[in-house]
């Protein structure tokens, strides 16, 4: 256990930001569903009793029948806002204080800085380059989930939640969004910052970052794995790329089909389901089946060393 | 003024006795310094309450009281607060609900745009200079490693308050109609603040700058049909001379010309774009009925119909 190395990792300056978040996103994931189950319990109660539906105010809040429904800005936001504002400033100053930006050696073309590392931000697309090429890692990922978070408001069907915390009307969107959040998005960024080292490769918390650790990874594309490498011709182009084309038809498949399980699993679902136009199903379904391609690719590589699944003249994925 | 002294100076004279002329003019000045600076003390008293002077009221225009028509006046009337209405959801003001990021966001977008200002004086965007500026800001400008330490954090910070926003935005369903298309602004803004912050990654020419832009440019390269390594970007005609990489970089590798590609993105291109988009999206919260809640919880069973096309 080099404790020594852990330190190092947690307190550089550029990674403050890293544990701060590995902080601040689970505890406003608690502060959310924590609301969100308090509300919850809220609705059981009201759609077991309709008569009390009827009258009750419909929030948790504190409530008594003759308060105004709003309030002044001024004073009552205004003040809020002024508070947060001193609080904040006085965060960034201790926080300036006493860790300094990192300023390394000037820029050098001739030395590699290793572990080369993109900022923290990015790390989450770095770390996607060791499960794709850098044309979909770089370049179609990313515009994937920017058109993908705009799909967002147009593909959601679902008339509940708007305004509240809640988990029983949203399940699956909200577990949907945490899973791209928080497990493809913030963690990846964590094991970008934290476990990977020189070289790109993973070393443990508390593993020393050995410079001349080398690891002769035998990677191998799907069409050269047993059952498939017997396939007549494989080696060779038109029906590699074809072979990988199947394959890729599979997953889309497969996925898609799961997908839909999910998506019309309770009577709820289903309700939804039957909203949707078929341009939403058909746009939910791409960026779904797309958002799956990456853990599944995770799982192809760390657990049986496949690189691509479908290799071409002109890109491989 | 000048009917006052008539009166005070023409009162003594009638009753001291004539031929004390000194004394009666000795008196008269006395008596006026008196006036004067009762006057004075009254003057200042008033200042005690600075609303009801000519300048406040000239600046503020709303009398200064507890009245809901005064309190509603002073938000609307007022440039920087109009962006509010008057009165909002009395749960809406609760921090559990919007978190308050999206407001740090903003918070910190100034902070960035002030501190970034100031260290524009001292900062040139050529190679060499531009290393050596940063090294001049921490070691001989007053404040100016804090004024570093500042920008770069606040920057980080906001990358986060900004991604929470979106997260509090999700979990309490706030992009639905009405305000669907304010998350496409959200989406936008949370992009252009990441662009924000990687621009300015470069600025100090340092190693770090270097590789992390490196890196990041060279998946440029990679872009298909664009770039002259990405899917078919050969095939179309793509080289290193030609395709997007190199219209990032301003050449082929990251030299000079990015440096400045970079300055101007960050500091002019970009802002001005995204306190565009920042403009949109607030007027945008207001246009859509204000914030989305806290809103009374809605029932399965209340669902209406959708809407055929
Ligand atoms: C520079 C970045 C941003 C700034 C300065 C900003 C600022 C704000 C502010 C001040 C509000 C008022 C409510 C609140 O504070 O929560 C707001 C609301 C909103 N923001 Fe943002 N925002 C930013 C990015 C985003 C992003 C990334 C998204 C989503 C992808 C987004 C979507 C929304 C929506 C839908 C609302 C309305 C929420 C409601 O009515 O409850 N914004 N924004």
């Amino acid at each position: 256990m080099d404790w020594h190395q852990l330190w190092t990792i947690l307190t550089t300056p550029d990674n403050i930001p890293i544990t701060a978040l590995l902080f601040l996103v689970p505890f406003y994931t608690w502060y959310g569903l924590r609301q969100a189950l308090a509300n919850d319990r809220l609705i059981a109660q009201l759609e077991a009793n309709p008569e009390m539906a009827k009258t009750h105010h419909r929030k948790v809040y504190p409530y008594k029948p003759g308060w105004p429904r709003e309030v002044h800005v001024w004073p009552y936001l205004l003040r809020i806002e002024l508070l947060a504002a001193i609080v904040v400033t006085v965060i960034l100053m201790v926080w300036s204080i006493t860790l300094d930006a990192p300023l390394e050696e000037p820029a050098n073309p001739n030395l590699t800085m290793n572990p080369s590392k993109a900022p923290w931000y990015f790390l989450g697309l770095q770390e996607m380059l060791v499960y794709f090429d850098p044309w979909m890692a770089g370049v179609v990922m990313p515009t994937l989930i920017i058109l993908g978070l705009m799909a967002i408001p147009y593909i959601d069907e679902n008339p509940l939640g708007n305004g509240y915390y809640t988990f029983r009307q949203r399940k699956f969107a909200i577990l949907t969004f945490i899973f791209g959040f928080i497990v493809l998005w913030v963690s990846m960024i964590v094991i970008g910052t934290m476990i990977r080292g020189p070289g790109w490769m993973w070393f443990w918390p508390g593993q020393t970052w050995d410079h001349n650790k080398l690891i002769f990874e035998v990677n191998r594309d799907l069409p050269d794995i047993a059952p498939f490498s017997y396939i007549p011709g494989i080696k060779t182009q038109p029906v590699r790329g074809l072979f990988g084309a199947a394959v890729m038809g599979i997953y889309v498949v497969l996925a898609g089909w799961l997908i839909h399980k999910l998506i019309t699993l309770t009577p709820f679902n289903r309700k939804i389901y039957a909203r949707m136009s078929l341009l939403q199903y058909v746009v939910m379904q791409f960026f779904l089946i797309t958002m799956l391609l990456l853990p599944v690719k995770m799982l192809l590589r760390l657990l049986f060393r496949i690189k691509y699944i479908w290799v071409t003249p002109w890109f491989n994925i | 003024m000048a009917d006052t002294d008539g009166k005070n100076g023409g009162a003594p004279e009638s009753k001291t006795p004539a031929g004390n002329g000194r004394r009666s003019t000795l008196a008269a000045l006395l008596e006026d310094s008196k006036a004067i600076r009762q006057r004075a003390i009254e003057e200042i008293k008033a200042l005690k309450q600075p609303q009801k002077t000519v300048l406040w009221k000239s600046m503020f225009r709303v009398k200064h009281d507890e009245t809901a028509r005064s309190r509603a006046l002073g938000v609307l009337t007022n440039v920087f607060l109009h962006l509010h209405p008057a009165k909002i959801n009395r749960d809406a003001v609760r921090y559990s609900y919007t978190w308050g990021m999206g407001g740090i966001s903003f918070y910190l977008y100034i902070v960035l745009v002030f501190t970034g200002v100031l260290l524009m004086f001292y900062y040139h965007p050529t190679k060499v200079v531009a290393f050596r500026d940063i090294l001049y800001l921490e070691h001989d400008v007053p404040f100016g490693k804090l004024l570093r330490n500042m920008h770069r954090w606040a920057a980080h910070l906001m990358v986060i308050t900004v991604e929470l926003h979106m997260f509090r935005v999700f979990l309490t369903g706030s992009y639905k109609p009405p305000r669907q298309f304010n998350w496409v602004v959200g989406v936008i803004l949370l992009v252009l603040t990441l662009l924000l912050s990687f621009t300015g990654y470069l600025l100090p020419d340092d190693q770090l700058g270097f590789w992390a832009v490196t890196v990041g440019t060279n998946m440029a390269r990679a872009t298909p049909l664009l770039g002259h390594d990405g899917p078919f970007g050969p095939q179309l005609g793509m080289t290193p001379f030609n395709d997007v990489r190199f219209g990032l970089l301003g050449g082929s590798i990251v030299d000079a010309n990015a440096l400045l590609r970079a300055y101007i993105w960050h500091c002019v291109a970009l802002p001005i774009i995204a306190s565009t988009f920042m403009i949109v999206h607030f007027w945008r919260v207001r246009k859509d009925g204000g914030i989305s809640g806290p809103a009374p919880v809605m029932l399965e069973s209340e669902i209406k119909e959708p809407r055929k096309l």
